[in-house]
């Protein structure tokens, strides 16, 4: 597979992979701890964005409500450390099961019952929204007064629990990131991408060709909602603070799908470019008018960025940087 | 091509009082007809008189309100339009649905996934179909950027990848040109010669319908009022009058 990947890029794709790859892995050593922190949140946005990428870019189910699932990776493998002292690592499969379980209900709901489109979207929306409303009355978990993880200075890095420096959280999320990137290159590849592809274009046409629509926008939103919440069990122990008024909101869905939007939905590369294009902006934009009160500044220029990749370039950065440098294989091939 | 059907071994459709009625308006009404493993029919009738709610009805698109619909003897009752096709029933729309962002060989190879999970087996019979449909030259491009005639070959190449036993054509030959026509129906001509595949098209192209068709059906305002030899239903006084027109034999 990786492979076939490889000989069907152009050397000159290759060699621009290679070295980003090459400077993300050496980056802690170069840069400061501000410049560190930002690209750790630009890792995420990476990570959770192709994620969602996978569902609306591969399987074309709209979701604005991927907070949930980061939500309730973050609330599970939190609660989980705190309450059991269950270390992340095992923590992170609980995780994954309660993310999956709510992906497949809404899926079940959506898909069973055939809402499509903006009405699906707005069913992910009321399940993040109104699991945001419970979580906020369970004390145990905190309710509105949020839960905290124990932060206590140490020296050594401790994987299994994840508590250490920034730098070991940054080659965390790397990880993740390089591995959502390498699944979803392979599931792209593969018969389940090929189904995906076809349900998005035309799902009648594909229903009548043989794809079972159902089983398979299933699978789109368990993968998706799994991978959601690994990100939102890094989340928690990166963040070490967790409040249902901003961790369910509709407002943090967006944030997720805005790198992919920006990058180019449906591409792999896309997510990935749209976090590195979008984060260090808005954190210029915050750096520039600190201390001037204007709080809706970023929301503001974000809402910009996208009405301007809308009318400028609607199928988003990547597609159109893939032209521009001349990245395409001799063969006409995925991007 | 190789077929994984025996010529005239499967394929036989039966359908049996079927009815579907769009609140005040029957499309259809108690519609009984068969089309015999290995034979060509076609279903013609003037705009309105429900082929495509027949068509959609066999291919599970939509419920019938009455009556039932059995290929080689066994109900399709409840099924999916997925299940009725890998049951072994393939279809076109008469409005072409590409899968525009996928290459030619991809939309063809989402039919071959129906009866295989090897994805580069998928591909290479994709590539076997599109040549014999003769787009093999087009292969690796979109849908978007070749000729609305290849793009209805595009649709019945999708279909055909699907290994069907019974192929269910709706208006294929619509908006080609003679020559185009003709290529068409030699190719479904050698397809029932060599593999015994069964076919039932929705036509309005006269030229196709008698050169194809084993017997043809006649529908009109949701009633079958002929099913005969081709030469015997063009001569019907009740089908002249409903939708030929004495001119059209002229």
């Amino acid at each position: 597979m990786i492979a076939r990947v490889i000989e069907s890029a152009s050397p000159r794709a290759l060699a621009l992979l290679a070295v980003v790859t090459a400077a993300l892995l050496i980056a802690p050593y170069l840069v400061d701890s501000y410049v560190l922190s930002v690209l750790i949140i630009v890792l995420y946005f990476a990570y959770v964005g192709q994620a969602w990428n996978l569902m609306l870019g591969f399987a074309g189910q709209l979701s604005l409500g991927h907070a949930l699932f980061v939500s309730l990776g973050a609330y599970t493998s939190a609660a989980l450390f705190i309450k059991f002292g269950v270390p992340p690592v095992i923590g992170i499969f609980a995780a994954i099961a309660m993310a999956v379980v709510a992906g497949c209900l809404i899926g079940y709901l959506g898909f069973r019952f055939s809402i499509r489109g903006v009405y699906f979207a707005l069913l992910t929306i009321a399940f993040a929204e109104f699991t945001g409303i419970i979580v906020d009355h369970i004390s145990w978990l905190g309710a509105s007064s949020g839960l905290f993880l124990p932060v206590k200075n140490q020296q050594s890095n401790d994987l299994l629990n994840l508590r250490g420096s920034p730098t070991m959280f940054y080659y965390v999320i790397l990880a993740l990131t390089g591995f959502a990137f390498a699944l979803c290159s392979w599931l792209l590849n593969s018969k389940l991408g090929l189904y995906w592809q076809a349900i998005r274009e035309d799902q009648e046409a594909a229903e009548a060709s043989g794809v079972p629509l159902f089983r398979y926008k299933m699978i789109a939103v368990a993968i998706s909602s799994g991978l959601t919440g690994i990100g939102g069990v890094w989340y928690a122990f990166y963040y070490n603070n967790l409040f249902p008024e901003t961790m369910f909101k509709t407002s943090q869905s967006v944030e997720i799908i805005l790198g992919s939007v920006v990058g180019g939905v449906g591409t792999l590369f896309g997510p990935i470019l749209g976090a590195f294009v979008l984060t260090p902006l808005g954190e210029i934009l915050t750096a520039a008018t600190d201390g001037m009160h204007l709080d809706g500044v970023k929301s503001f220029f974000w809402g910009f960025c996208v009405a301007a990749i809308v009318l400028f370039r609607p199928q988003g950065l990547w597609p159109w940087i893939y032209d521009v440098l001349g990245l395409a294989p001799k063969k006409e091939g995925k991007r | 091509m190789s077929a994984s059907v025996a010529a005239g071994s499967a394929g036989a459709l039966t359908v049996r009082n079927i009815s579907k009625r769009f609140g005040g308006l029957v499309a259809v009404s108690e519609v009984s007809f068969s089309v015999a493993a290995g034979e060509i029919h076609a279903l013609i009738g003037p705009n309105g008189a429900g082929k495509t709610t027949t068509f959609n009805m066999i291919a599970g698109a939509q419920l019938p309100d009455t009556g039932d619909v059995l290929l080689d003897g066994v109900s399709l009752a409840g099924l999916r339009p997925d299940q009725i096709c890998r049951a072994g029933v393939g279809r076109t729309f008469q409005i072409v649905r590409p899968f525009n962002e996928l290459t030619l060989v991809e939309n063809v190879a989402v039919g071959a996934l129906a009866w295989t999970d090897d994805l580069a087996e998928a591909r290479d019979y994709a590539r076997g179909v599109l040549e014999l449909l003769g787009l093999g030259d087009k292969k690796e491009a979109r849908p978007s950027s070749i000729t609305l005639p290849d793009r209805k070959c595009l649709e019945v190449a999708r279909a055909l990848a699907t290994k069907p036993k019974l192929l269910l054509l709706d208006e294929v030959m619509a908006g080609l040109r003679p020559t185009e026509t003709d290529r068409m129906v030699a190719i479904f001509k050698k397809l029932n010669a060599d593999t015994g595949l069964t076919i039932l098209l929705i036509e309005h192209v006269m030229r196709a319908v008698m050169a194809l068709s084993h017997r043809v059906l006649v529908l009109n305002y949701g009633r079958l009022i002929a099913d005969g030899k081709p030469e015997e239903v063009t001569r019907d006084p009740e089908v002249l009058a409903c939708y030929l027109g004495a001119e059209a034999f002229d």
